[in-house]
């Protein structure tokens, strides 16, 4: 039997979040032969993204445009999406849990007095029960879970659920809902971007991690330098960020972001458990550490032991030189 | 002003995991106050010094929590609560705990509630916002800065690396995120004082709340350990063929470049 699936859409620096294309895959698991139903919100000039959604598999969307949603604040998004969801009484709900996802979604489970499954990594359908996996304790461990009424409402992990391919064939209803908003009880008054090419952590593909090997602010230049030949994200250890060297938003582990990227490389990282906790569910870990007895190299595919600011600047002209010759 | 922390009493994020009748072994680990939480605690406290009042630090939980709600108490908190469900609830999740909460604060004179913006072990990250919801408060997450004048609440918070700059007013629920302060350690003579200071303990009756109030809206029905990684590939020679060897590696073996 089919479901109704609502895949909440998420809008950043200009395009639909992949993550939000990975929620329409995890709602193509939950449908069944049943529907999936995009929303987005933001101020103007929506269908674009609808458009999108339609692309990677959403059989119908609704777009709510008003001034009042040109930056996300919960009480803006909660009012309209609620409108939605009691227009269409959807049987299962889907969002990335992504810093939108992680502040609207709690909100709107509370107000819909439904429980709600947040960071899964992947959705299984076992018999009767659609069980859903999630990290816990960081990624030391998982906990396979399920919904003990029917409605269904999760947020998933960037990275792990594979988005369906994009097919501009497709076609679909894309309607205007119109959302009266009220009592915003908090303000927005400016978003200071600190993060240059606006990618984040969470989604990256690949990301190229410094930890107190790199010694000082100066020596995560080389590091940014790899991720931008390799099109990934800069993160850190605890240590790098706790010695100063970069900021608390790129600290990766158990307190910090955990993630998940194809290919993680970790310069100058001993890899104490807390950092390992947060990255050793990446795909592909390349270690690269002075000391040959590092922790890290016990949980890296390929490790070099030399010293990183030998061996990075190394690696981007490597890559550079084979871009040149592709 | 009356200001509430929601603490939870963690694992150790030292400990290591063990997993036995598809549950995680408890007994013999370490516990700390949630990391994110500490910087919930010292916040309360740092406002307090500025504009006075009452730190109330609580938690749900089970006996051994009580150590850290004396950890918090010796850090400068004023007075805990232990909402202390080992007797009565098997199962809980977010759900549960919210409506406990919820219970505990009906009635209660709030100004400000400070929560860590996750939990280091289950990090469902949904009490803080829901129990807002339930308060009919603004919630305000992953907060890197507060400020409070009269009602009037500035707060800066990470958005994935960027900064907002939010303003709202009391009272307020938001969730702490690092770079807020250094938390404390707890002094001596705060350790001293901590044991003469009310720590309550109370049961969900004594909130009016049966087992069938709070029965959880998700069950756990399997824990496990991913699979251990394997120390892999350690590249030899020179470093200059060891950096052509490792890009090979990782377009043709890997194939993630």
């Amino acid at each position: 039997m089919g479901k109704k699936v609502l895949v909440i859409g998420e809008i950043r620096e200009g395009s639909l979040r992949h993550v939000s294309f990975e929620a329409i895959a995890a709602a193509k698991t939950l449908a069944g032969d049943g529907e999936i139903l995009g929303v987005i919100c933001g101020s103007t000039q929506l269908e674009a993204y609808a458009k999108e959604m339609v692309y990677y598999g959403a059989n119908r969307v609704q777009i709510i445009e008003n001034k009042k949603l040109k930056t996300y604040t919960s009480d803006g998004y909660s009012q309209v999406i609620l409108e939605v969801i009691k227009k269409e009484e959807p049987d299962a709900i889907v969002m990335g849990h992504t810093a939108i996802g992680k502040d609207l979604t709690p909100k709107l489970a509370s107000r819909l007095d439904v429980g709600l499954i947040s960071d899964v990594v992947e959705i299984d359908v076992i018999a009767d029960n659609i069980v859903f996996t999630r990290p816990i304790y960081s990624g030391k461990a998982f906990e396979k879970k399920i919904f003990v009424d029917d409605m269904i409402f999760a947020t998933i992990r960037p990275n792990n659920i594979e988005a369906l391919s994009r097919d501009e064939s497709q076609k679909a209803d894309i309607s205007k809902l119109d959302v009266e908003i009220t009592d915003l009880r908090t303000i927005i008054k400016d978003i200071v971007r600190k993060t240059s090419d606006g990618m984040d952590l969470s989604e990256a593909k690949v990301i190229v991690a410094g930890g107190r090997g790199v010694k000082s602010k100066e020596g995560f230049e080389p590091l940014y330098e790899l991720a931008g030949v390799l099109g990934g994200a800069v993160g850190a250890s605890r240590g790098a960020c706790d010695a100063d060297y970069c900021d608390y938003s790129l600290q990766i582990g158990q307190t910090g972001k955990v993630v998940t990227p194809d290919l993680y490389i970790a310069c100058g990282i001993s890899g104490a458990i807390q950092h390992l906790a947060g990255m050793s569910n990446s795909k592909v870990i390349v270690a690269i550490n002075k000391d040959p007895e590092a922790n890290i190299f016990k949980v890296a595919d390929y490790g070099i032991v030399g010293d990183l600011f030998e061996v990075v600047p190394k690696l981007v002209d490597e890559i550079k030189r084979i871009k040149v010759n592709a | 002003m009356n200001i509430f922390v929601l603490m939870k009493s963690t694992f150790d994020t030292e400990e290591k995991i063990v997993i036995h009748n598809n549950k995680i072994e408890e007994d013999g680990a370490e516990f700390i106050i949630n990391p994110y939480d500490e910087y919930a605690i010292e916040e309360a406290i740092n406002q307090r010094e500025l504009h006075g009042g009452e730190i109330t630090v609580v938690t749900v939980g089970t006996d051994q929590a009580e150590k850290q709600l004396r950890t918090a108490l010796a850090m400068g908190a004023d007075k805990a609560v232990l909402i202390n469900i080992e007797d009565d609830l098997e199962d809980t999740d977010p759900f549960t705990t919210t409506k406990i909460l919820e219970t505990y604060f009906t009635n209660k004179q709030i100004d400000l509630i400070l929560a860590g913006n996750v939990a280091i072990d289950k990090a469902s990250g949904q009490v803080g916002p829901r129990l807002a919801d339930r308060l009919g408060i603004p919630c305000i997450t992953t907060i890197t800065k507060i400020a409070v004048e009269d009602k009037a609440v500035k707060i800066e918070r990470d958005v994935e690396g960027d900064t907002e700059l939010v303003e709202t007013t009391l009272p307020v629920l938001v969730t702490c995120q690092q770079g807020l302060n250094e938390p404390r350690y707890p002094s001596l003579p705060g350790i001293m004082k901590a044991k003469k200071k009310p720590l309550e303990e109370i049961e969900i009756d004594d909130l009016e709340l049966d087992e069938e109030d709070v029965l959880p809206k998700t069950k756990t029905i399997e824990v496990f350990l991913p699979p251990e990684r394997q120390a892999g590939k350690i590249l030899e020679g020179e470093i200059d063929e060891q950096v052509k060897e490792l890009i090979s590696l990782l377009s043709d073996e890997a194939r993630v470049l």
